[in-house]
């Protein structure tokens, strides 16, 4: 059996995938992996997961650019522009060189 | 060369890294299976020069520390096959092709090691050498080799310093100690020029056009001679080319063009300690294979 073996590094951080291991059973998996991943101390937990058992997804189709949805959907430029300009506060503006 | 294979090509060339799953042109993958192995097969194989003096180290604490940077090797080795697995070779097929003697390990595990200068010349100019090769591989264009590679510089950088420890008690200790280290220098000096591989450049490397590699053998050589001639110097000790100087205007180092033939013989098995190394590496094997037949007993 193949198993994906995940490592946390320090307490409050993500667990990461750090390898994989072969045994023949999860007993063993788990000696292989305490060896291999964690008799320095660099590891304060595992995770060991049969790959067979990692459901991967690695497609994300975007048919319809819903840009809205991103921060790069905004152009926001031109229209602060012009309503700073009805305003009359063009000169507050950061980098006008006015108060603001 | 396909469409396929080219856009594969410029990819990795400009950076992009590959996945185990990922669509790879033949050749890659061959070459990939080559290298990996051959990596894995010298941590095994590196193994055993050092095992020697595990019974003669000179202190508990000596025999401690070595014991524990042969674990981390044979460590490495598991984590190395476990890549070549996955990209098709099984680890049985590597260890056969190993002691039948038709793949290969690298040459510094060909020779012998006389005394415990021997011990000191290897952890910390041979795992020197090798730290320079492995960190060059944390760009490697595959991916899973590239992370394991972290974890392996992590652990080397550990075995240098016990070999630097171990070199600095004895040339500070009686004339005939310094005298071992020295005469293990002498002895390793042709090796570890040859370690990094003859000046093929850049361009013409396929493991540096396929991105494999991401420095060209001369640039490491120059990289290892730059780190660790002054360190070698400043401990009185000769490194025995006199042609070794570096040139102040190009920065680049001078030596004595190492006999390139030579590597070629040692690496397919004919250096000095080959045939005893690989005899014991067979011997090993079949003696623990009860060991396997065993745990999958138990497993099954």
């Amino acid at each position: 059996m193949i198993f994906e073996v995940f490592r946390r590094e320090r307490k409050g951080q993500p667990f990461q995938h750090a390898g994989s291991l072969a045994a023949p059973d999860e007993a063993f998996a788990e000696i292989y992996a305490r060896e291999q991943y964690g008799r320095r101390q660099e590891s304060v937990a595992l995770w060991l997961v049969p790959r067979e058992d990692v459901h991967e997804i690695d497609e994300f189709p975007d048919e319809f650019e819903m840009k809205y949805r991103r921060v790069d959907g905004y152009s926001i430029k031109a229209r602060l522009h012009e309503a700073r300009e009805r305003a009359g506060t063009l000169d507050m503006a950061p980098g006008a060189g006015g108060t603001g | 060369m396909d469409t396929r294979t080219e856009e594969f090509l410029e990819y990795v060339q400009s950076g992009g890294q590959v996945e185990t799953g990922d669509w790879m042109p033949d050749e890659y993958r061959s070459r990939l299976v080559k290298f990996i192995e051959m990596h894995g097969n010298s941590e095994l194989m590196g193994v055993l020069p050092e095992r020697d003096w595990i019974l003669r180290a000179p202190t508990l604490q000596r025999k401690l520390a070595l014991t524990a940077k042969i674990q981390d090797e044979v460590g490495h080795a598991q984590l190395i096959y476990r890549v070549v697995e996955d990209l098709g070779k099984p680890r049985s097929a590597c260890l056969d092709d190993l002691v039948s003697g038709t793949a290969k390990f690298h040459n510094v595990f060909h020779y012998p090691t006389r005394t415990w200068g021997d011990v000191g010349v290897i952890a910390w100019l041979v795992d020197a050498a090798a730290i320079v090769s492995q960190k060059a591989l944390l760009k490697c264009s595959y991916a899973p080799y590239a992370r394991i590679m972290k974890k392996i510089c992590w652990e080397e950088s550990f075995h240098i310093l016990h070999g630097r420890d171990v070199i600095l008690a004895m040339v500070t200790g009686t004339d005939e100690q310094f005298g071992l280290v020295q005469e293990a220098l002498d002895r390793w000096w042709e090796p570890l020029m040859h370690f990094h591989g003859n000046p093929i450049p850049a361009d013409e490397d396929p493991m540096v056009v396929w991105r494999i590699k991401s420095q060209a053998n001369e640039e490491a050589r120059q990289q290892f001679l730059d780190g660790y001639v002054p360190q070698i110097r400043e401990l009185g000790l000769e490194v025995p080319d006199p042609a070794l100087r570096k040139d102040e205007e190009t920065g680049h180092w001078r030596y004595t063009e190492p006999d390139w033939e030579r590597l070629r013989s040692v690496v397919t098995g004919h250096g000095p300690a080959s045939a005893e190394r690989l005899a014991f590496r067979r011997l090993s094997r079949d003696d623990v294979a009860w060991v396997e037949r065993v745990v999958l007993a138990e497993a099954a």
